[in-house]
């Protein structure tokens, strides 16, 4: 146990964004990634883009999660993008997930978004991208 | 160093559900009123087995995300002994180097955290609710020792009288005749939800405050937690040159596996020229 504390674990906010209460995915995937060995900062619900990429950078968190099942994804992940460019925070990665049609996927990876999960993705597929994407940080 | 502005620490912990971080956000509230930069440490048990953690704390706050003078930071204890301390004791001295004034550490009361807060804030806030179970508890959970004010929280909840009057009767046990007058606990009913009895609160913060100051009590403090501080300095970098050697140099290792010998390993590892 002690040298896995030397390894530096890598942050995440998990946000939902906008008028949307549909918290369950989310608080689950929150759960998957803790038990990954990931630190999850839970902000909660009715976030605007603004907030949560204060939340971002207030905890230095490397990976910002988004989870949307209200159909405004293709305003509100852009919009976190966006306002990361404003802070000149680009290198904070920025991945979402809920109810996408496949259409918008390619649309919103071209605007900035790294990777989307759609229902039915296991939650081992959130946690293996992660690893891959941050394997230095991974236990 | 020494010139560079010192801000205040409110420590505030208790069991899991006692509404700290909702009374953290309430006297946020109250303490932008007066125009004061406000900063939060939030600290949250990280898993003892994969290291991960949730930290939630935040969401109690949300009210002042978007305000550039209030700063949260949640924190993993990370698990190991004085982690958590030593990274919340740095990032005090650079909030403060920031203009931040007070600083509130907030932590999960569940074993040792809790004393991590009382060796580090000046002020140590121990919040309690109605319903927790009886006076006996309380002793045994050993938080009476280490609190400088007591919050009965969730006054609109039915046992809050109950709650106040049980707490009261313990502590007036624990005042021994003939003991030098020193500061006596206040016990603070409030109702965070409904932004009750946060000003109350406050003025009991600020009147300890004045008390450590007065008493020269703070000043006797701050000297002996930099020594205790320097101490886990050297053994956390002392942790780290034993974890290092062990780890680069396997026939090291290998001997230690077979003659089992922790302490001859451990100094002739210190022992070593760098």
């Amino acid at each position: 146990m002690a040298t896995k504390t030397a390894i530096r674990p890598v942050r995440i906010v998990l946000a939902k964004v906008g008028l949307d209460g549909h918290d369950r995915g989310v608080k689950v995937v929150a759960r998957a990634l803790r038990d990954a060995g990931y630190e999850v900062i839970y902000t909660g619900l009715r976030q605007t883009p603004e907030m949560v990429v204060d939340a971002a950078l207030q905890e230095d968190a490397q990976v910002i999660g988004l989870s949307i099942h209200s159909g405004a994804h293709m305003t509100l992940f852009p919009a976190v993008v966006q306002e990361l460019k404003r802070r000149k925070a680009t290198d904070i990665v920025v991945f979402g997930g809920g109810i996408i049609p496949e259409d918008d996927i390619a649309a919103l990876k071209e605007k900035g978004v790294a990777e989307l999960f759609t229902p039915g993705t296991p939650l081992q597929g959130i946690v293996d991208w992660l690893r891959k994407r941050f394997p230095e940080g991974s236990r | 160093m020494k010139d560079q502005p010192k801000a205040y620490v409110i420590g505030f912990t208790g069991a899991p559900g006692t509404g700290k971080s909702s009374l953290v956000d309430a006297l946020i509230a109250s303490l932008r009123k007066l125009d004061r930069f406000v900063a939060v440490i939030a600290t949250d048990p990280n898993s003892p087995f994969t290291g991960g953690a949730i930290l939630g704390d935040r969401i109690r706050m949300q009210r002042h995300a978007l305000d550039p003078r209030v700063f949260i930071r949640s924190m993993g204890a990370r698990g190991h002994l004085g982690g958590l301390s030593l990274a919340a004791r740095e990032s005090i001295r650079l909030l403060g180097a920031f203009g931040f004034d007070p600083v509130i550490l907030e932590t999960v009361g569940v074993g040792q955290s809790e004393l991590e807060v009382a060796a580090i804030a000046d002020t140590t806030v121990v919040v309690l609710t109605p319903n927790l179970g009886d006076g006996v508890q309380m002793i045994k959970a050993g938080i009476l020792e280490i609190a400088d004010i007591f919050v009965v929280n969730k006054a609109d909840l039915e046992g809050h009288h109950r709650a106040l009057t049980e707490l009261r009767s313990m502590l007036s046990l624990s005042n021994v005749p003939g003991a030098p007058k020193a500061w006596k606990p206040p016990i603070i009913p409030t109702s965070a939800t409904r932004s009750e009895g946060i000003d109350e609160l406050w003025a009991a913060i600020e009147s300890h405050r004045k008390y450590l100051a007065s008493t020269g009590r703070g000043e006797r403090l701050a000297a002996e937690r930099l020594k205790e501080e320097t101490a886990e300095v050297a053994a956390e970098i002392a942790r780290d040159r034993v974890r290092r050697a062990l780890a680069e140099d396997p026939a090291l290792a290998e001997r230690l596996l077979e003659e089992g010998t922790p302490y001859g390993t451990a100094e002739e590892i210190l022992d070593r020229k760098r």
